[in-house]
């Protein structure tokens, strides 16, 4: 019979194989555990390592500081995101709370884009404002807007594209080029709705890549986590040191559950976006519906800039009924399959009213004028059969508006 | 080494190459193969499994046997040892057994067509009366549950070897903290993990340990033949478990002492059955034996109402099966843990309607004794 030898194997499968992303996913630790070949990385539940000698280890010493499980999930997500840098965190919240700490200090100051999950603009009106960092939320849709929202003590740009709630886009190529002609200026992008697997930021000129893994990462809800990526040796050093400092960084279950994940990402994603232009264009032709924003739709008005810098539309959208809010909620009560949860991004189709959940630490009159009001409905898209869902939508309908939704046109 | 060293003091990740403190959970079905033609050390985690190697080692050690097997259940361990007969072959066992025993005994062995009599354990020569030809396996628990009967298991061993019939023990009541079976004469021992072993009620397991080595193989090829192997995360917990063992066990000891000498001194009427109490009639073989009296005492309410009342009203001791735990728990057998043994049988036992069997955890013996104390006289006026 024929054997492989070792070397062979080795000269087989490198440390870093040049694979397409799908596959990256699946064997971005391949060299690891000859020991004792287990085909999954094992989840190395320990808070402390032992020494060869005073000293000396094999490069883990304790938990906080880095954990050989959650390397592997680093080591997955640094190679789709196309960098050699990515680190895990206990959720996304501490990631960007990491990135901040690591590269701001009192006195310097940030741009954020206006429309932004709720849970950012609130680490900076109540926790980073409380430390001297200064902020300002400005039109990212705009490179002129943007621009004019820079100060010589900016230091930090930080997007979010596609935003939550609403879908906006920015156009990261314009803005990293622009940020970059500024002095010390650093650009990272929230990227949760899309993952580099969509959109690579990295690649489109941004210094850092934000996720919050719980989203499409993890895939299943079953955890809490984020992480950052960059091409930045120094910056990451610094963020390594920042996470073992403030303890920050996600725990090794966590990062084993997310490892597994991952690894049906490319093909959750493909169905996720499928799955969504379905229901969004369902939704759109409903005579009950007044608006969806989903840039795959022809009436998304940044649909261009989507085919620029995206592969793919993603599985968010949302949308408002040609309802009162009141109305509107029922609606969302009415629903049976599309369950009424925060988070988004897993295989169940999540619904929330934005208003009185991911946003609600904003005031109405600047959630109106984001083009966030109290009626709209967030929609993460899962992997139920969008005929389901969009039975599930007919009969929400019906209960909500008695029969006046007539009009379905599956 | 004494065992509270031995406890923590084990390799916890042979070969791993980050060196952690902790074993690794190798959570992972398979294993790849170096070529296709061969495997390596582990292939399939139903054969074998890093995590589960380092457990199944760890208590070999423990309790000095050369090899140990952990399985999904206590049950799945006992059903596994059951299997090594075959039809026609005969089990002399003791007849106080855990209820789930006596069920597998009586319902599930004996289907496959291996006898199993029932004896007095701690009649010595009625044990070697009932051997026959076809015995192969001599079967007991000591202490007993729930009547806390002691056995002695020097001479039970040195009966079974003249008959040349396996002898099993389970030990799940003392753990290889307070009695190693293996040492005594015995060439199985059986724990249900989910116990002592465990102690915080979070994993159900089972082990398996014996000093044979042709015997281990036997148990190997059932345990891989059956599937019936603990999971990595269950055999991490379990591991993380056994560290403690001898402080939660010391701790739930003196817990045990107290009540039972209080119950004793102030309910004399409760009949407390404690092998550490000086006039429990197996007190001299369980100090020969063991090197301690264990975490489980009972006592009679007088009625199965006035037990099921003083069960109910307690605070600390919560209602349950299972035993061992940091917890402390009650529970009445007779309605309980010994539900599933057969009617018939049960009568013939003699378990008493009023039985209640106590499992001490590690809270404050005060405040155990004064939950006891407030419910025995709430009844008593």
């Amino acid at each position: 019979m024929c054997r492989l030898t070792a070397a062979r194997r080795e000269k087989h499968l490198p440390d870093r194989p040049d694979f397409d992303p799908s596959t990256l996913v699946i064997h971005s630790n391949r060299s690891y555990e000859k020991q004792s070949n287990s085909i999954l990385f094992p989840i190395h539940q320990t808070a402390t390592y032992i020494h060869e000698s005073v000293g000396v280890t094999k490069g883990y010493g304790y938990s906080r500081g880095a954990n050989p499980t959650v390397n592997a999930l680093e080591q997955a997500i640094a190679a789709i995101e196309g960098t050699e840098n990515a680190l895990c965190f206990r959720s996304g919240m501490s990631a960007i709370t990491t990135l901040c700490l690591s590269m701001l200090k009192a006195g310097d100051h940030v741009v954020l884009s206006d429309v932004i999950y709720g849970g950012t603009s609130r680490l900076f009106h109540q926790v980073l404002g409380n430390f001297g960092i200064e902020y300002t939320f400005a039109n990212t849709a705009s490179v002129e807007d943007t621009e004019k929202a820079i100060k010589p003590n900016t230091r930090l740009l930080f997007l979010e594209t596609p935003a939550n709630p609403t879908l906006k886009l920015s156009d990261v190529r314009a803005l990293s080029d622009m940020a970059h002609s500024h002095k010390d200026i650093l650009v990272a992008v929230d990227n949760t709705f899309l993952t580099p697997l969509l959109q690579n930021c990295l690649n489109l000129g941004a210094d850092v890549s934000m996720l919050s893994t719980t989203k499409y990462i993890d895939g299943h809800n079953a955890t809490i986590g984020g992480s950052l990526a960059t091409h930045n040796t120094a910056l990451v050093e610094r963020m390594r040191l920042v996470r073992k400092t403030i303890g920050s960084i996600q725990p090794p279950f966590d990062a084993w559950l997310a490892l597994q994940g991952v690894k049906t990402l490319p093909a959750r994603l493909a169905m996720h976006c499928s799955n969504a232009m379905a229901v969004a264009t369902w939704l759109e032709q409903h005579p009950m519906v007044h608006k969806v924003n989903y840039p795959g739709l022809d009436s998304f008005p940044q649909k261009a800039l989507a085919e620029k810098q995206q592969t793919g539309f993603g599985g968010m959208l949302s949308f408002e009924l040609e309802a009162n809010t009141v109305d509107s909620l029922h609606f969302i009560d009415a629903l049976r399959l599309c369950t009424c949860a925060e988070s988004l991004g897993s295989v169940e189709t999540l619904v929330t009213n934005p208003a009185t959940a991911s946003h609600c630490d904003l005031p109405l009159e600047q959630r109106e004028q984001l083009g966030i009001p109290d009626r709209l409905i967030r929609l993460s898209v899962g992997l139920e059969s969008p005929k389901d869902l969009i039975k599930d939508f007919e009969q929400a309908f019906a209960a909500t508006f008695n029969g006046n939704a007539a009009g379905s046109g599956e | 080494m004494k065992t509270a060293t031995r406890l923590v003091h084990f390799d916890p990740a042979p070969k791993d190459p980050f060196r952690p403190m902790a074993t690794p959970i190798y959570q992972t079905a398979t294993f790849e193969q170096e070529h296709a033609d061969s495997f390596g050390e582990y292939d399939y985690s139903r054969s074998g499994n890093p995590t589960r190697r380092v457990l199944e080692d760890h208590m070999a050690e423990l309790e000095g046997g050369s090899r140990s097997f952990a399985f999904s259940s206590g049950m799945t361990a006992i059903a596994t040892v059951t299997r090594l007969l075959k039809a026609g072959d005969e089990i002399v066992a003791d007849w106080d057994l855990y209820g789930g025993a006596s069920r597998l005994f009586d319902r599930v062995v004996r289907r496959a067509g291996v006898t199993v009599r029932l004896v007095d354990g701690t009649d010595i020569e009625a044990v070697r009366e009932a051997m026959r030809p076809a015995t192969r396996m001599l079967y007991v628990e000591s202490p007993t549950n729930p009547l806390l009967r002691v056995l002695d298991l020097q001479a039970l061993a040195s009966v079974a070897q003249d008959r040349g019939v396996m002898f099993c023990v389970d030990s799940s009541a003392m753990s290889p903290y307070l009695q190693n079976p293996l040492a005594l004469g015995a060439d199985i021992v059986i724990h249900s993990g989910t116990k002592l072993l465990c102690g915080h009620s979070d994993v159900m397991a089972g082990i398996v340990v014996v000093k044979d080595e042709a015997l281990a193989k036997e148990v190997y090829f059932l345990q891989n033949a059956e599937g019936t192997a603990l999971g990595p995360m269950d055999c991490f917990l379990l591991l993380r478990g056994l560290k403690t063992l001898k402080l939660r066990i010391d701790a739930q000891q003196t817990n045990a002492q107290r009540i039972a000498e209080h119950l004793q001194q102030n309910y004399p009427h409760f009949e407390v059955a404690y092998p550490g109490l000086p006039d429990h009639p197996a007190h001299a073989v369980q100090s020969r034996q063991a090197t301690g009296a264990g975490v489980l005492l009972t006592f009679r309410a007088g009625s199965p109402e006035a037990a099921k009342q003083i069960a109910e009203g307690l605070d600390l001791f919560k209602i349950a099966v299972s035993f061992g735990s940091v917890n402390s728990s009650i529970s009445i057998p007779y309605a309980m843990s010994h539900a599933s043994v057969p009617t018939e049988q049960r009568a013939q036992r003699g378990i008493p309607e009023d039985l209640l069997r106590i499992s001490c955890g590690i809270e404050d013996a005060d405040d155990l004794i004064a939950d006891l104390t407030t419910q025995l006289e709430r009844l008593r006026s």
